[in-house]
């Protein structure tokens, strides 16, 4: 497929792409007519309701459901016993992959219940007080087992086993005894030993995070419809409708063109909405009810139920010599999983020090099998923990070798060309020009006050591309209906407008994008991996000239020449020059009107498996000021700088980064799951798991860097999951820098702090 | 249990609805009554997603029951613009971006609307702590501030 555009030339002239004009789903989210995933009703609709095990490890020894079916009101009550079992299969998924023999258990446990709010039965009932009670009369019997929480207390040998057949992958011999460690990943460029020789400092480190959860404020929703002919629709509030299509095809034994998946709007994912919880369940409700369920999470569920990030030990060593040089970096990353295997440890592998130019690297990764939810994709998934203790290091060597933390930096920094140690050659990417810009920012210069503390962190994130389908369809009177399947979870059907406009040549206005159901377009993959308006986008530029194509040759006809003496500019076909004839452009509103008479409809439909997604890399400028009494860490002025290629709608662009850092100020400073020794989650709530409000945070200034992505034909990289990496660091670094005391456990919450100032003062016990 | 007969305003109409004695306000208005811009983010009055005013007071509807509503008045984000006019804080949130997914925005604006009717000249802080009600996932609430202190600033200026 051509890639019509080239960059330089198209730079002066873009007309809507780097444009803020206000969002197509503006008006309805302002008004409250958006249809998030709860607030989808259809008639005759069921209620369904979850009940979770409170044991984090327990045989399930029987299930008693007769009481609960014979309440009236109820419909239909099912448990393990109405999920097929799944071989074990592993399937990508983003970032990640996932296994169905896992999934199918995590949706409603089988032989155990292996965390607190483990799904073990569901209902569904004429209204959620049926429902609700229906729960209480069902009778489960568990053997409790003993637990695991921690990472490395799952590792050691006397653990107790969550999966009595786990046997440890990539490791040589392989082992004869099942443990909680599912794999061993490595990953290296040349001679770490003969590198640390050749350094003149080296700082070593351990550092600790807990698991944090993506805290989208809409909890999981859906209403299944299944028919008595095997059919079934389904609305949900996902992040990627054709993978829950997929998913729910897969578990219920049905063909994949009998489930139509529409996409409500959606209330925030952050990874969280990639993986399916609800969805299988309501479908086999409805399935044995007849009727159609709907079923949504509390908050309680949201937390105890559905997949945080993985907490981690990681462990990070860096030589330099004393000019400056990294000679050598080393990485072991111990990272949980939940209750099945999946972390995201190898993208934390491939990030760690993605960001520098190094001759010699060693990266070693563990994935731990715990007593917890799944984790799921976080933004990032992997990369903000192993960048954070990364960070932490190069900032302390930096303090050591007498250097600039950001001149450090930019002697190691990797470029164009550099082999990353992940495998490949780095193209064009604007690492060294987000350090340069924080290096000249006014934020940079300005003086401290008392207390206050200044740090810098850099992050990469690699950025995906994949399958994705777009239909444009050009309407009889020039305005244009723009159809994508990746659901729009922060702006991009704004971006895909921008770029379809800018291509056709026609108003922003006069483009309507929607997100199309699963029977409307084909297979796309999910919004993640900062892929939607990257890939998305790529294929509605391809849409957008196959229209283009197509309006050429209807003007050919009506001119009667030649297809190729047909040429489009400025959202009008003209002759190609003086020999193609003397005619008056015609604009595509002229050419639509006269579709039917000219060959019937004009869509542009694309199908492509985008490739040449290009990573972004960012550098977050934090100070703090520490309230030395109260062990609290304000963040007092925060700045972010980072690559996005192309910024289609740098409004949205900029909100990308100001979210990724506050998130990340809560995982720096706030956000736990919190254990009690019986293994159950302590803070499901809002108010005791802590996100930031906005009185805890200061503006969020944005600088945004573009070096465009040679490979997309706006050069937009994908900018969404790179802003969560830097703020930890940044932000441990600045409170490093204000105490002189390093901090090496997440969060740096109050309490943790007054210990160690007191430890420091040698007041503390 | 029977239902209770419930005789209310909302947005300026008069409205009646049957309602078990366990529902909330919010449930009332999403389950019974299908003004769904309300949204439950928690159901425990930390999220500030499901805001209204009741007699002209922001609380959170999932705190109030359904019963309580009897002779009372309650402006919901459904209320907010005029005929096809945005409230001028609509309208500056669309112009600011101060809103990514959208399901806390219904929330925001109800509350910051209660903020400027007290309040028409705020200070940054001021917007910060009225608001540290309502959570925010996405956007960091830089725009969402500015937003509301742009609103504030054009309000003033009219």
């Amino acid at each position: 497929m051509s890639q019509a555009l080239k960059l330089d030339d198209k730079a002066q002239e873009l007309k809507w792409v780097g444009t803020r004009p206000v969002r197509p789903d503006g008006v309805d989210k302002v008004t409250g007519r958006a249809k998030f995933g709860a607030d989808f009703n259809v008639p005759g609709m069921l209620t369904g309701k979850v009940l979770r095990s409170p044991h984090p490890h327990a045989l399930i020894k029987s299930i008693d459901t007769s009481k609960a079916e014979a309440l009236p009101g109820v419909k239909a009550v099912i448990t393990r016993d109405d999920m097929q079992d799944m071989a074990s299969e592993f399937v990508p998924a983003g970032e990640m992959l996932v296994n169905y023999r896992d999934m199918v258990r995590n949706v409603m446990a089988r032989e155990k219940s292996l965390y607190d709010g483990h799904a073990v039965a569901a209902v569904a009932a004429t209204n959620a007080a049926v429902a609700l009670k229906a729960l209480k009369l069902i009778k489960v019997e568990y053997e409790p087992l003993p637990h695991v929480i921690d990472v490395l207390e799952a590792m050691k040998p006397d653990a107790p086993l969550l999966h009595d057949d786990m046997i440890t992958e990539g490791v040589e011999p392989k082992p004869s005894k099942a443990s909680n460690v599912s794999k061993r990943v490595e990953f290296g460029l040349g001679d770490v030993a003969a590198g640390f020789d050749k350094a003149d400092v080296i700082i070593e480190r351990a550092f600790d995070t807990k698991p944090v959860h993506q805290g989208y404020i809409e909890p999981h929703a859906c209403v299944a419809s299944y028919t008595e002919d095997g059919q079934a629709e389904l609305w949900c509030s996902t992040q990627g409708h054709f993978v829950v299509r997929t998913h729910c095809a897969r578990m219920l034994g049905m063909d994949v063109s009998k489930i139509r998946v529409t996409a409500s709007e959606i209330g925030g994912g952050f990874g969280g909405k990639t993986v399916v919880y609800l969805e299988p369940l309501a479908l086999a409700l409805s399935r044995k009810s007849g009727a159609p369920v709907k079923m949504v999470m509390s908050r309680d569920e949201v937390f105890r139920a559905t997949g945080p990030t993985s907490g981690a030990h990681v462990w990070v060593k860096v030589g330099a010599t004393k000019d400056g040089r990294i000679t050598a970096a080393e990485a072991e990353l111990k990272y949980q999983a939940g209750a099945f295997q999946g972390s995201p440890v190898q993208p934390g592998c491939m990030c760690a020090f993605a960001p520098y130019d190094l001759e010699n690297v060693k990266v070693v990764g563990y994935d731990v099998v715990t007593n917890r939810p799944k984790v799921a994709a976080y933004r990032a998934p992997g990369g903000p923990i192993s960048e954070y203790g990364v960070e932490c290091v190069i900032d302390e060597l930096a303090r050591k070798l007498d250097l600039d933390p950001v001149e450090f930096r930019l002697q190691n920094a990797a470029k164009e060309g550099t082999h990353a140690a992940y495998g490949p050659k780095f193209g064009p990417i604007g690492l060294v020009e987000t350090l340069d810009a924080v290096k000249s920012h006014d934020h940079y210069k300005t003086k401290l006050g008392p207390n206050q503390g200044r740090g810098v962190a850099s992050g990469f994130w690699f950025n995906i591309g994949g399958e994705t389908c777009v239909a444009l369809n050009i309407n009889e009177d020039g305005s244009a209906t723009l159809m994508a399947g990746t659901p729009d979870i922060g702006g991009s059907r704004a971006s895909l407008a921008l770029m379809a406009a800018e291509t056709l040549g026609i108003d922003y206005d006069k483009v309507r994008p929607i997100i199309g159901d699963t029977s409307s377009l084909g297979y796309t993959f999910l919004t993640g991996g900062s892929r939607a308006t990257f890939s998305s986008g790529m294929a509605t530029v391809e849409a957008a000239q196959e229209a283009i194509r197509e309006l050429c040759v209807r003007a050919a006809k009506i001119w009667e020449i030649p297809e190729d003496a047909v040429v489009w500019e400025d959202g009008h076909a003209k002759p190609a020059g003086k020999n193609a004839g003397d005619f008056e452009p015609m604009s595509l509103a002229d050419i639509a009107k006269m579709a039917g008479k000219t060959g019937g409809p004009i869509v542009g439909y694309t199908k492509i498996n985008a490739q040449g997604a290009a990573p972004s890399f960012g550098t977050h400028l934090v100070d703090v000021e520490v309230d030395k009494e109260l062990g609290r860490v304000t963040v007092v002025r925060y700045t972010v700088v980072q690559d996005a290629g192309k910024a289609v709608h740098p409004a949205y662009v900029e909100g990308q980064f100001q979210g990724g850092a506050v998130q990340g100020i809560g995982w720096a400073l706030n956000e736990e799951y919190v254990y009690g020794k019986d293994g159950r989650m302590q803070n499901p709530g809002f108010l005791d798991y802590r996100i930031p409000v906005a009185s805890d945070v200061p503006m969020i200034d944005t600088v945004i860097v573009e070096v465009p992505n040679p490979r997309h034909p706006y050069g937009v990289r994908g900018v969404g999951e790179t802003p969560i990496i830097p703020p930890m660091a940044a932000i441990a670094n600045a409170v490093a820098d204000a105490l002189g005391i390093r901090f090496s456990e997440l969060p740096m919450s109050p309490p943790k702090v007054l210990k160690a100032i007191e430890a420091a003062n040698g007041a503390g016990d | 249990m029977s239902k209770t007969h419930v005789s209310t305003t909302i947005n300026g109409d008069p409205v009646e609805f049957l309602c078990e004695p366990e529902q909330t306000l919010l449930d009332v208005l999403r389950d019974e009554l299908y003004l769904t811009g309300s949204k439950e983010g928690c159901a425990s009055g930390d999220c500030g997603a499901c805001s209204v005013m009741l007699d002209g007071r922001l609380v959170c509807s999932c705190l109030v029951l359904g019963p309580e509503l009897n002779g009372r008045t309650v402006e919901t984000i459904e209320g907010m613009a005029t005929g096809d006019q945005l409230h001028p804080l609509q309208q500056k949130f669309l112009e600011h971006a101060a809103l990514q997914c959208g399901i806390c925005t219904p929330g925001f604006l109800v509350a910051a609307k209660a903020l400027l009717e007290k309040n028409p000249d705020p200070t940054e802080t001021e917007v910060r702590y009225w608001l540290a009600g309502n959570l925010c996932r996405c956007t960091g609430y830089d725009k969402i501030i500015r937003a509301v202190l742009d609103t504030a600033s054009e309000m003033r200026g009219s």
